[in-house]
């Protein structure tokens, strides 16, 4: 397969999502040279520590909460925060915004998806994995018409199959994988080097 | 050659140059991401495909203006927004407020109106009402009269009360409102003490001598210009040692004021202002 290195990669994930992610992120070594956008669905008032905190001990690469405005590192991954939309600025800096949530979603996974398409165009990478919403379709879609990639997790493998089976009846889908080739795919492609 | 992305920035340049110089409403220095998101809501919503289309019709077209504008400026937001910034200003800003014989605050930004209730909920709470003076402005002025009229729907108010708990609340939020069927009008006596005003942050001037201003939410609406404008505004507007109050995940850092301020909570952003050079 030749697709260039690509110059993010941007994932979402609802229902069963930090279960997935738990799984996908120990695959990236230290130093992995993309920067990795999460947005994971969750409850705006939770008590206990974050997830992407819990998700911090299963991985290489530093994890942590978007700041407003912060500048996007390659090795890092950065999450949404609850409550806010994440999207990507054309300076290649994050921005957040507190509009009305999408799919009943704030953050939503279309936002990033789409705001990070029109900065990074055919150079990212979109991942879709669990879920029980149809967030996300309308994003892959437009990553999709700008020819980037996006990976699907095959339904029979996601805990929460509705949302990826959405995405996939939509057309919105290049490849359908389960969690463990979405993982060897994401790490063989930051191993690419630039044309 | 240009790539579609290039031009539809050029029609979105083009547009909001447009509105600028035919009506003032200053759009230019907004985060781009976002702006482009409501923009393309507010025109696909109006039956406009192209951007540029809307050129001609916003300079003639006064309601078509006002829709847009309302587009690109609403912000929405609730009762107790974040509980644990107003734990943190109960614990750490009202006793460094308590210590000036009268309070000014200045509220940027107060969208609807229902954060800056939840301020005067706390300032009632903790004895300091009647000495502050709240100014709560906003650039939208249809938020901003829903802010003045203070009538929510209860469902909203409901799912607050928690917030309001979690804030370390002294009562309960329903203390604070009349309920009538599915409506919910905020007591006359939390107005009292606050003025709403229209203000525009990208050009309009400063408030002076203020003790407290809180802005949430809003600067990351901005570009990083219009951001380090704003809160060079907002430190002449503090007096020394007073407190800036932002979202919970906007920072000080890397902007024209770190300099200027020290944390006084980390967590919750809440910054004061140095004293001497």
């Amino acid at each position: 397969m030749t697709f260039p290195r690509p110059r993010a990669i941007v994932i979402g994930a609802s229902a069963g999502g930090f279960q997935a992610l738990r799984t996908l992120f120990p695959v990236f070594p230290e130093g992995f040279p993309v920067p990795i956008l999460v947005v994971q669905h969750q409850p705006t008032h939770g008590s206990g520590p974050r997830g992407c905190s819990l998700l911090a001990l299963h991985c290489r690469l530093p994890v942590r909460e978007a700041m407003d405005k912060e500048p996007i590192q390659s090795g890092h991954i950065v999450f949404a925060p609850p409550g806010y939309h994440l999207l990507v600025e054309p300076d290649f800096t994050l921005a957040l915004s507190t509009d009305p949530a999408i799919h009943h979603s704030r953050p939503a996974i279309d936002v990033l998806f789409e705001t990070a398409s029109d900065v990074y165009q055919a150079g990212l990478i979109g991942v879709l994995l669990t879920g029980a919403s149809q967030d996300g379709t309308a994003g892959l879609q437009k990553i999709r018409q700008r020819r980037g990639m996006t990976l699907v997790q095959d339904p029979q493998s996601a805990e929460s199959p509705f949302m990826p089976r959405y995405a996939i009846a939509h057309g919105a889908a290049d490849q359908v994988l389960p969690l463990s080739a979405i993982a060897l795919t994401l790490k063989q492609l930051g191993n690419v080097q630039h044309e | 050659m240009k790539s579609e992305a290039e031009i539809e920035n050029l029609e979105i340049r083009l547009l909001l140059e447009t509105i600028f110089l035919r009506y003032g409403y200053d759009f230019r220095q907004y985060a781009q991401a976002s702006l482009k998101r409501r923009m393309r809501q507010c025109l696909s919503e109006c039956g406009i495909t192209l951007i540029s289309e809307a050129i001609p019709k916003v300079i003639h077209d006064r309601t078509f203006l006002n829709r847009l504008v309302h587009a690109l400026s609403v912000t929405v937001t609730h009762f107790f927004r974040d509980p644990l910034c107003y734990r943190a200003l109960r614990k750490q800003v009202i006793p460094l407020l308590a210590t000036y014989p009268f309070v000014t605050i200045w509220h940027a930004g107060c969208a609807t109106g229902e954060e800056v209730y939840s301020l005067a909920i706390l300032l009632r709470e903790e004895g300091l009402y009647e000495r502050v003076r709240i100014f709560a402005t906003d650039i939208n002025d249809h938020s901003l009269q829903i802010a003045k009229e203070g009538i929510y729907n209860i469902n909203s108010m409901i799912e607050s009360s928690q917030g309001y708990l979690d804030s370390a609340g002294k009562g309960a939020l329903s203390d604070y409102y009349h309920s009538r069927y599915d409506l919910a009008r905020i007591h006359a006596a939390l107005k009292e003490n606050i003025v709403f005003a229209a203000h525009n942050l990208a050009t309009d001037h400063v408030f002076s001598e203020t003790h407290l201003i809180f802005c949430r939410n809003v600067l990351i609406y901005f570009n990083k210009e219009l951001t380090n404008r704003v809160l060079l505004l907002f430190e002449k507007s503090l007096v020394a040692g007073g407190i800036l109050c932002l979202g919970s995940h906007e920072s000080l850092s890397f902007t024209a004021v770190e300099n200027r301020f020290i944390p006084i909570s980390r967590d919750q952003r809440i910054y004061q202002q140095k004293v001497g050079p």
